[in-house]
């Protein structure tokens, strides 16, 4: 790839989506947009960025900045977030709430579902405890045609298998043709999806007592992670919890949050001293 | 380290098993039906136990309630292995004390996700 274009798709993606691509990723942009240049009716990249640069139309930024974008997921990911959710951050926010009786959780990459799904999934086996609260969980995602297949909530038998106790599949999905499985409409029902770039302003998605923003920031570089991690700051309740990826932190980041006493959780920073985290 | 017994008809199945098991730093041995795996559990009883459902002589789920009527310190963890995928199937599996299911085909991915599951590894 001639480096003015790995420049012009660099750049493209950066003010999209926030992905930081180093030349190392090159093998990403010609396994990934291949695809997308025949779509168009094109034989090569180069192709499809000459068409780029001559005519973008938003419907191709889209396809281009989608099929960039990274959405390896799979149930209860990692576990132990999951696990301080039930035990430890749960418990506490039901104690705090008793009398609003209402929880917003919000999965700030929610890709093909499968993350909001189990929080949906874990909500749902505390029922007898929830009895009478109500709980919005909300999918945000950059990428349309991945919040389409969350919507559906339709997974693979691979899918399926990763992660997901198989006690909850038999209770939560519903079996299909093709060797797929369908998530329960009650689970479904649960979570509502939006498209929504964390680069752009998301004030409007109101506050939140929980949110999972996991292994998103990752792709991001430096000045952006800080950026979202602020403006998520902002949209978490004062005694909130957010939940990051493994390989991610605030540490050296932003002063807004402190690693809370759950491990991989953090919650704001209380006024007292500047800002808060979960870890 | 833990040692998993794995139980099929298939002598592919099981080499690929027991490789992809091997790389996860378990410990294998093999049995080619559910009367073989029995006699291994009375001789030496595993922790893990993957199972294939159909196979001659005795099926997995012949096997799985002969074990799980055995009077034993401690139950082996057993995985379902097997093409079997229909969800009545699964159910009975669940209800016969299978700890873990797995469709095939599969792959690391998914052993390792379902091992992980049990806290095999």
């Amino acid at each position: 790839m001639e480096s003015q274009d790995f420049i012009f798709l660099a750049g493209l993606l950066k003010t999209q989506s926030g992905l930081a691509l180093t030349m190392d990723k090159t093998y990403l942009l010609n396994s990934r947009l291949q695809p997308v240049a025949e779509q168009y009716g094109l034989k090569t990249i180069s192709e499809l960025i000459a068409r780029m640069r001559a005519t973008l139309t938003p419907q191709l930024r889209q396809d281009v900045v989608e099929a960039m974008t990274t959405n390896e997921t799979s149930f209860f990911r990692d576990v132990k977030p999951f696990e301080h959710l039930k035990d430890h951050v749960l418990p506490e926010l039901l104690e705090r709430r008793k009398q609003r009786r209402q929880l917003r959780i919000l999965c700030a990459a929610a890709s093909s579902g499968q993350e909001p799904y189990s929080i949906a999934m874990l909500m749902a086996e505390q029922s007898a405890r929830l009895a009478g609260w109500n709980v919005e969980i909300l999918g945000i995602d950059l990428d349309t045609r991945i919040l389409k297949r969350a919507e559906e909530g339709v997974y693979s038998q691979f899918e399926v298998q990763r992660g997901l106790p198989v006690q909850m599949m038999v209770k939560y999905f519903d079996e299909r043709p093709n060797q797929t499985w369908a998530i329960k409409p009650q689970i479904r029902k649960m979570v509502r999806y939006r498209q929504c770039n964390l680069l752009h302003p998301f004030a409007d998605l109101g506050q939140f007592d929980i949110i999972f923003c996991r292994n998103v920031l990752i792709y991001f570089d430096h000045p952006t992670k800080r950026d979202v991690l602020d403006r998520l700051d902002g949209q978490l309740a004062r005694d909130g919890f957010l939940f990051l990826g493994g390989a991610e932190t605030v540490i050296d980041v932003t002063q807004r949050f402190v690693s809370s006493l759950h491990r991989g959780a953090y919650t704001p920073r209380p006024a007292t001293e500047t800002v808060r985290a979960v870890a | 380290m833990s040692v998993c017994l794995v139980v099929d008809d298939s002598r592919v199945i099981r080499k690929l098993a027991i490789r992809m098991l091997n790389d996860l730093e378990i410990e294998t041995c093999e049995a080619r039906n559910g009367a073989e795996a029995l006699k291994h559990c009375m001789t030496a009883m595993p922790d893990i136990i993957l199972l294939d459902w159909n196979m001659p002589i005795l099926d997995g789920m012949g096997f799985l309630k002969r074990l799980r009527a055995m009077k034993v310190p401690v139950q082996p963890k057993v995985l379902f292995c097997t093409t079997e995928s229909e969800f009545t199937r699964i159910s009975a599996a669940i209800a016969e004390g299978a700890d873990e299911y797995i469709m095939k085909p599969f792959d690391e991915d998914v052993l390792a996700s379902k091992l992980r599951l049990i806290d095999a590894i």
